[in-house]
C-alpha cells in the first residue's frame, strides 16, 4: 500500500529574502517569539517558508501528513493574538505532532496501514493546549508504528534517515520528532516516551528531549501503547527551549484518570514547570564560580558495565567532569536492578499494548480487509493485514504473559520487579544524590537495517532509560560528545530526576549547554 | 434415582444513571442510533475512561441494603475478549477485587423464608447491541447494524450462590431482588427494555450427593416466565441425558421461549481466555468510611424493616404487609392514607388498597403513581364506612365514582349528590322492617321453623327496600327484635 | 518453557491475528529467545512485595477520581457523521459488520 501523499498547496523555488524567516535563524523559542512579539517577523512569514523548507526536505518520509491551509490557519489565529498583544511564549512558534497524537483536521495514523485514512473527531489535550498557546503545527511526523520500535524502521511509511548520516537511524519511537528538530525544520516537537521513546531519538539526533514525570502530563489523546509507562514529552534544540514547550503541555486533565492533580502540594498546572526552573536558575546563578555547589550526581556503576561503547562512555565522563567543574559532586551508586528492567518493561508493556490494541479490528474505525468469509475472519485479516511485525510480535507477547498460568509468573513478578525497581531509584535519590546521571543509549546510532533479524537485540537497547519509566520518574536527554568512525554521530547525557523535579533537570540541563555547545552542533545533511 | 435441580444466578442490573459509567453520554433509552456514543464509548484511539460518582453510589445502597460489605478498596479490571458491540474488544469490569462482597436475600414461597446468599455484586460496563435485520453490507454481505448507545451504561453484577433448589425458589429469588433495587432507586427494573437481565447456572445431582454437577449457563433471561420455563427444561434436560448414559458438557445455552427450549451458543468453541489484569487506565476505587455512611444514612427504610413495622406497629399480617412492600411507591400510598384514618384502621385501608384500588389500577393499567384517587381522598371514603356514613357495599360505588372524577372526586361531595348517606334513623328503619314483615309471612314462617337462611333474606328484604343505605347491624337488631329471637 | 507452534496458534486465535504456518515458525523462534530473557524475572526474590500498578503510588495515594453524574447532549447529526466518517461500512446512524452469529 502506498504511503498517504502529503498535501502540497504550492510550491515555488527556494526564497531568496534575506529577512530571518527559517526557525533556525533564531537561537532560541525565547528569541524568536521576542521577534514575533515585536514583530520583526510574522508567524505566517514564518509557516510560509517552514511548509517550503518540509516540501523540499531531504527525508520525504519525515512527515506524514502536511497540509498547507491547516497550518496558514494556525498562523494567522497566532499573528491575531500577536497582533492583541496576547500572545505568551509560545504564539507563532512552528511545530509538529508525532503521528500518535490525535488530531482534528491532519489525519493521524500512528505510522500504520491500520489507520492511513483515520481523521480523529478530537484533539489530543496536549495538541489542544500547544494550539490555545499559539503554537504552528506543520504536520504530523513519522514514528515507529504505534510507538514500538527504537530506530523509526517500523513505520508502514518509510523508515526514517538520521539527519547527521542517513545510513543511520533517527531513533524512536518518537524519531521523526528528533529528526525533524535536528532537520531544523521546526523548533519544537512532541513526542511519547514508554521506555526511552524521546530519550532514545533526542541522544541519536543530537537534540534535547524530556520525559516528565509520569500523570504530569495528559495521556487523553495520545494513542496508548503501554498505558501504565506512556508520558508525552517535547524536544527541542536546547533545554531553554524545552521549558515552554513542557509548561505548556503539562498540566492536569480530568479526562485522564491518571493525571495527577497536585505535585508534591503544588498544582499540577501550566506555570509549575517554568516557576520551578526560574527557581534553579536563580540559585545556580548566584552560586558565582560554583553555580553548582551543592549538588550531588549519582551515578549507577551499573550503567557503565560491559555493553557500554568506549566512546559513550567517554562522553558522559566528560560531560559530568564538566558538572565538577561547576561545582556538582559525583556520588557513586548501585541500582542492582537495572539488566532486570528490561524483561520487566518487556512483560508489562506488550501486556498493555496487547490489550490497548484489541480495538483496532476494522469494525468501527480503521482497516478493513477487502474480502472475507465473515466477521470472525475479517477481524483477522484486517489485523494481520494491517498490523506491522515488530507491533503484531508484541502483541502475542502480552497475549502469552497474560494468559491464563502465566499471569502471575510474568506479569505479577514484573510489577513486582516494577516496585523493586522504583524502590531502588527512591533510596538513591532520597538519601544518596539529587540527580542521576548516565548514557541515554550503549551506543551511537545504529547502521539502518541492522537489527532486522534480531527479536530483541533493539530491546537490550532500552536498558539505561526504561528504568524511568518503570519508576515514572523525570529524565531527559541532551548532546554532550560526539561518536562513530567519523566522530559525527551525537551522543546523549541522561539527566534522571526526583518524582516532578522537571524544573531543576532543565535548569541543571541549561547550565550544561551554557558551559558547552554540544547541542548547537548541526547535521551535516541539512542546509 | 432421585435428582436435585442447583441454581445460582447472575443478574445483570442497569444502574438508573443518567450518564454512563465512563463517559458523558447520556443513558436514556430508546435514542436515535449512536447519538449517545462519545468518543469514549467507541473506543476511538486515545480515549480514557472516567468514573461516573453516581454508578459507585448505587453499587454501595445496594450493598448496604443486602447487608454485605462494601469494600473501601476495589479494583477495575480488563476482560479481554472480541465482540463487536464491545468497541475496545475488552470490558472494563471487576475481577478479584469487586465493590460488594457478600449479603443475602430473604424471600417468602409457600408460606416459607428462604435466604439466598449473595457471593458478590461488581460495577462494569454494559456493550453496545446488535441488529440482526437484513443490512446489506459493502460486497453485498448480509451485514449486522451495530449501535452502540448502550455501550458504557452502567451494570451491577449480582451473583448468587447456588443455594437454589427449584425453579420456584429461582423466580421468588429474581423477584425479591428485581423489587429491591427497583424499591432502592438504583435500578428502573424494566425489563423489556433491558434493564434487569437474569443469567441462570443450572446442574443436577442425585440427592445427597455432595459434589456439584456439571453446570450450564443460560444467558440472558429477561423475563420471570421465561427464567422459570428455562430452568425446568435444562434441568430436564441434563437428567435426561445423564439417565440415558451421556455426560453434561460445561457451555453457555440461550433459551428460546418460541420453541421452549435451551440450545448451545455457537460462537463459544474452546473455553474463554479473559487474560483478565487490572486497568492501568483507573486506580483503585477508594471508599471513604464517611461517605460509605452518608449513603446508609439516605437509604429509604428498606422493604423487610417497612413490612415488619407494618406488622408490628399497624397490626397487619404477613402477607399483607408483604404484599403492601412489593413497592415502595404503594408501601408509601398505604400509610400516607393511613394517617388519614383514626389509629386502628389499617387493616380496612389494607383491604381496600390491596382491593378495589389495586383492580381498578390493573383495569387501567395505571401506575399507584398515577393513581386518580389518592391516598388521602381514599381515607376520607373510608372514614365514612367507619363512621357509619355509608355501608361498605355503597362505598365501592363510591369509590367508582371517585375514580371517575365525579364531583372532583371527593367522597362527602358523592354521597351527597348521590344521596347514598345511610339511614341510621330508628324510626325509619323500624318503618321499613315493619313493612317487610308485613309483606313476607312465608318467609317469617320459614324462619320459625328454623331456618336460618330466611332470616338473611329478611335482611335483604329490608335492605332492598332501603335501597342499600340502611345501617345493617341496625336492621339485624330491630328484624331478631320483632321476630323475637 | 519453549512454545510449540500449537501454544502460539492458540495465541494467535486469542489475539485475533492470523498466521500461516511460515508466520508460526518464525513466532516460534522469535519466541525461543523472547521468552529466554523474560523468564531472567524468576531469577528475583520478591517475596513480600506488591506489585505496581501505578508508577507513583510508592510515593503517594492514587486513588480514582469521580465525576458528577450528567449527561451531554445526544450527538447532532454533524457530531454523528465525524464519529462515522471513519467507519468502513455505515448505514443509517449504525456500523455494519457481516452478520454476527449468536
Amino acid at each position: 500500500m502506498p504511503p498517504p501523499p502529503t498535501t502540497v498547496c504550492f510550491s515555488f523555488p527556494p526564497s531568496l529574502n534575506d529577512t530571518m524567516t527559517q526557525p533556525t535563524d533564531y537561537p532560541s523559542i525565547a528569541a524568536l517569539g521576542k521577534a514575533l512579539r515585536d514583530r520583526r517577523v510574522s508567524a505566517l512569514e514564518l509557516a510560509t517558508d517552514a511548509l517550503q523548507a518540509v516540501h523540499n526536505g531531504p527525508d520525504p518520509h519525515l512527515f506524514l501528513h502536511v497540509d498547507d491551509a491547516l497550518t496558514l490557519a494556525q498562523a494567522r489565529a497566532a499573528d491575531a493574538l500577536l497582533a492583541q498583544g496576547k500572545a505568551g511564549p509560545l504564539a507563532g512558534i512552528p511545530i509538529a505532532h508525532k503521528d500518535l497524537f490525535v488530531t482534528r483536521g491532519w489525519r493521524t495514523t500512528a505510522a500504520s496501514r491500520m489507520l492511513a485514512d483515520y481523521v480523529s473527531p478530537f484533539d489530543a489535550t496536549v495538541v489542544e493546549r500547544l494550539e490555545q498557546a499559539g503554537t504552528v503545527s506543520l504536520g504530523k511526523l513519522s514514528c515507529d508504528e504505534f510507538a514500538m520500535g527504537s530506530g523509526n524502521e517500523n513505520s508502514a511509511f518509510g523508515a526514517l534517515q538520521n539527519p547527521h548520516d542517513p545510513d543511520r537511524v533517527p531513533g524512536g519511537s518518537s524519531g521523526g520528532s528528533a529528526a525533524a528538530v535536528a532537520a531544523g525544520l521546526v523548533l519544537g516537537t512532541t513526542g511519547t516516551d514508554s521506555g526511552g521513546s524521546v530519550r532514545q531519538p533526542a541522544a541519536y539526533c543530537g537534540v534535547s528531549g524530556i520525559k516528565p514525570t509520569y500523570g504530569t502530563v495528559s495521556r487523553y489523546g495520545v494513542i496508548a501503547y503501554a498505558s501504565s509507562l506512556d508520558q508525552a514529552g517535547p524536544l527541542a534544540r536546547s533545554a531553554a527551549d524545552l521549558v515552554p514547550l513542557l509548561d505548556t503541555m503539562s498540566g492536569f486533565d480530568i479526562q485522564d484518570s491518571t493525571s495527577l492533580e497536585t505535585c508534591n502540594g503544588v498544582a499540577n498546572a501550566p506555570g509549575r514547570i517554568t516557576a520551578a526552573y526560574d527557581h534553579c536558575r536563580g540559585l545556580f546563578g548566584s552560586g558565582g564560580g560554583q553555580p553548582l555547589a551543592g549538588l550531588r550526581i549519582g551515578v549507577p556503576r551499573e550503567f557503565f558495565g560491559a555493553g557500554l561503547a568506549t566512546a559513550v562512555a567517554d562522553a558522559i565522563e566528560a560531560a559530568l567532569r564538566v558538572f565538577e567543574s561547576l561545582g556538582a559532586r559525583r556520588v557513586d551508586i548501585s541500582l542492582p536492578l537495572t539488566r532486570l528492567a528490561i524483561p520487566a518493561y518487556y512483560v508489562i508493556a506488550p501486556a498493555e499494548a496487547s490489550s490497548n490494541l484489541a480495538r483496532f479490528d476494522g469494525v468501527h474505525f480503521g482497516y478493513r480487509t477487502p474480502q472475507y468469509q465473515d466477521l470472525p475472519d475479517m477481524i483477522r485479516r484486517s489485523r494481520s493485514e494491517a498490523l506491522g511485525p515488530e507491533v503484531r510480535k508484541r502483541i502475542l507477547v502480552g497475549t502469552y504473559v497474560l494468559s491464563h498460568g502465566y499471569y502471575d509468573a510474568y506479569y505479577l513478578q514484573a510489577q513486582r520487579v516494577r516496585r523493586m525497581v522504583a524502590n531502588d531509584y527512591r533510596q538513591a535519590l532520597d538519601q544518596a544524590c539529587d540527580v542521576i546521571m548516565g548514557p541515554v543509549t550503549p551506543n551511537v546510532a545504529r547502521r539502518r537495517g541492522d537489527h532486522d533479524h534480531d527479536p530483541i537485540a533493539d530491546w537490550l537497547g532500552d536498558i539505561y532509560t526504561l528504568g524511568a519509566n518503570l519508576a515514572g520518574l523525570p529524565a531527559l536527554s541532551i548532546p554532550c560528545g560526539l561518536g562513530g568512525p567519523a566522530k559525527h554521530l551525537p551522543i546523549g547525557l541522561q539527566i534522571i530526576g526526583r518524582h516532578f523535579d522537571e524544573g531543576r533537570l532543565l535548569a541543571l540541563a541549561d547550565c550544561f549547554q551554557q558551559h558547552t555547545d554540544w547541542h548547537q552542533h548541526t547535521p551535516r545533511h541539512v542546509a | 434415582m432421585s435428582w436435585e435441580t442447583v441454581i445460582g444466578l447472575e443478574v445483570h442490573a442497569q444502574l438508573s444513571t443518567q450518564s454512563k459509567i465512563f463517559s458523558r453520554s447520556s443513558t436514556r433509552f430508546g435514542a436515535a442510533p449512536n447519538t449517545q456514543a462519545s468518543a469514549v464509548d467507541m473506543a476511538l484511539p486515545g480515549t480514557l475512561p472516567v468514573m461516573n460518582r453516581g454508578a459507585v453510589e448505587r453499587a454501595i445502597r445496594f450493598g448496604l441494603a443486602v447487608g454485605a460489605q462494601v469494600a473501601e478498596r476495589s479494583i477495575f479490571a480488563r476482560k479481554n475478549y472480541f465482540y463487536p458491540d464491545l468497541p475496545k474488544n475488552y470490558q472494563i469490569s471487576q475481577f478479584e477485587h469487586p465493590i460488594v462482597i457478600g449479603g443475602q436475600l430473604k424471600f417468602l414461597l409457600d408460606d416459607h423464608e428462604h435466604v439466598v446468599h449473595l457471593t458478590r455484586a461488581h460495577l462494569e460496563e454494559d456493550a453496545g447491541k446488535s441488529l440482526h435485520e437484513h443490512f446489506t453490507g459493502p460486497h453485498g454481505e448480509s451485514s449486522s447494524g451495530i449501535d452502540l448507545n448502550r455501550a458504557g451504561t452502567p451494570l451491577l453484577e449480582i451473583v448468587s450462590e447456588p443455594e437454589m433448589r427449584s425453579a420456584a425458589q429461582a423466580v421468588a429469588y429474581a423477584r425479591t431482588l428485581h423489587a429491591l433495587v427497583v424499591w432502592l432507586g438504583i435500578c428502573d427494573g424494566n425489563m423489556q427494555e433491558g434493564s434487569f437481565r437474569v443469567d441462570a447456572n443450572v446442574s443436577v445431582r442425585p440427592h445427597g450427593q455432595a459434589a456439584f454437577g456439571t453446570r450450564c449457563e443460560i444467558k440472558n433471561l429477561n423475563s420471570f416466565r421465561f427464567l422459570e420455563r428455562a430452568i425446568l427444561h435444562e434441568a430436564r434436560r441434563q437428567i435426561e441425558l445423564i439417565e440415558d448414559g451421556g455426560q453434561v458438557v460445561q457451555e453457555t445455552r440461550l433459551y428460546d421461549a418460541d420453541l421452549d427450549e435451551t440450545r448451545s451458543m455457537r460462537s463459544k468453541e474452546d473455553a474463554q481466555d479473559y487474560r483478565y489484569f487490572p486497568d492501568p487506565d483507573l486506580p483503585p476505587l477508594v471508599l471513604s468510611a464517611d461517605w460509605i455512611e452518608a449513603v446508609r444514612a439516605a437509604m429509604p427504610e428498606l422493604p423487610a424493616a417497612r413490612q415488619a413495622r407494618f406488622q408490628t406497629e399497624l397490626g397487619l399480617g404477613a402477607y399483607d404487609a408483604a404484599q403492601l412492600t412489593m413497592h415502595r411507591a404503594l408501601a408509601d400510598y398505604f400509610e400516607a392514607c393511613v394517617a388519614g384514618l383514626p389509629a386502628g384502621q389499617a387493616k380496612l385501608a389494607a383491604n381496600w388498597i390491596l382491593g378495589e384500588l389495586s383492580a381498578a389500577l390493573n383495569r387501567g393499567d395505571t401506575d399507584i403513581t398515577a393513581s386518580p384517587v389518592s391516598p388521602t381522598a381514599l381515607a376520607g371514603l373510608i372514614v365514612r364506612i367507619i363512621d357509619g356514613t355509608i355501608s361498605n357495599k355503597l362505598a365501592r360505588e363510591v369509590f367508582t365514582a371517585m375514580w371517575a372524577g365525579e364531583c372532583g372526586g371527593a367522597a362527602d361531595d358523592i354521597i351527597a349528590a348521590r344521596g347514598l348517606k345511610q339511614i341510621t334513623d330508628s324510626g325509619a328503619i323500624e318503618a321499613l322492617v315493619d313493612e317487610v314483615l308485613a309483606a313476607h309471612p312465608q318467609i317469617i314462617e320459614e324462619y320459625r321453623a328454623g331456618k336460618d337462611k330466611a332470616f338473611n333474606s329478611l335482611v335483604g328484604q329490608v335492605m332492598k327496600a332501603a335501597r342499600g343505605k340502611a345501617n345493617p347491624q341496625q336492621v339485624n337488631t330491630l328484624l331478631r327484635q320483632k321476630l323475637g329471637g | 518453557m519453549a512454545l510449540t507452534e500449537q501454544d502460539i496458534a492458540r495465541l494467535a486465535q486469542l489475539a485475533s491475528l492470523q498466521m500461516d504456518s511460515a508466520d508460526l515458525a518464525q513466532a516460534r523462534s522469535d519466541f525461543a529467545a523472547i521468552l529466554s530473557l523474560i523468564e531472567t524475572l524468576q531469577s528475583v526474590d520478591t517475596q513480600g512485595v506488591e506489585p505496581m500498578a501505578h508508577p507513583l503510588e510508592a510515593r503517594q495515594a492514587i486513588t480514582l477520581r469521580l465525576q458528577e453524574d450528567r449527561a451531554d447532549p445526544p450527538h447532532t447529526q454533524a457530531e454523528l457523521d465525524a464519529c462515522l466518517r471513519n467507519a468502513p461500512a455505515a448505514h443509517d446512524g449504525l456500523f455494519l459488520v457481516p452478520t454476527v452469529i449468536e
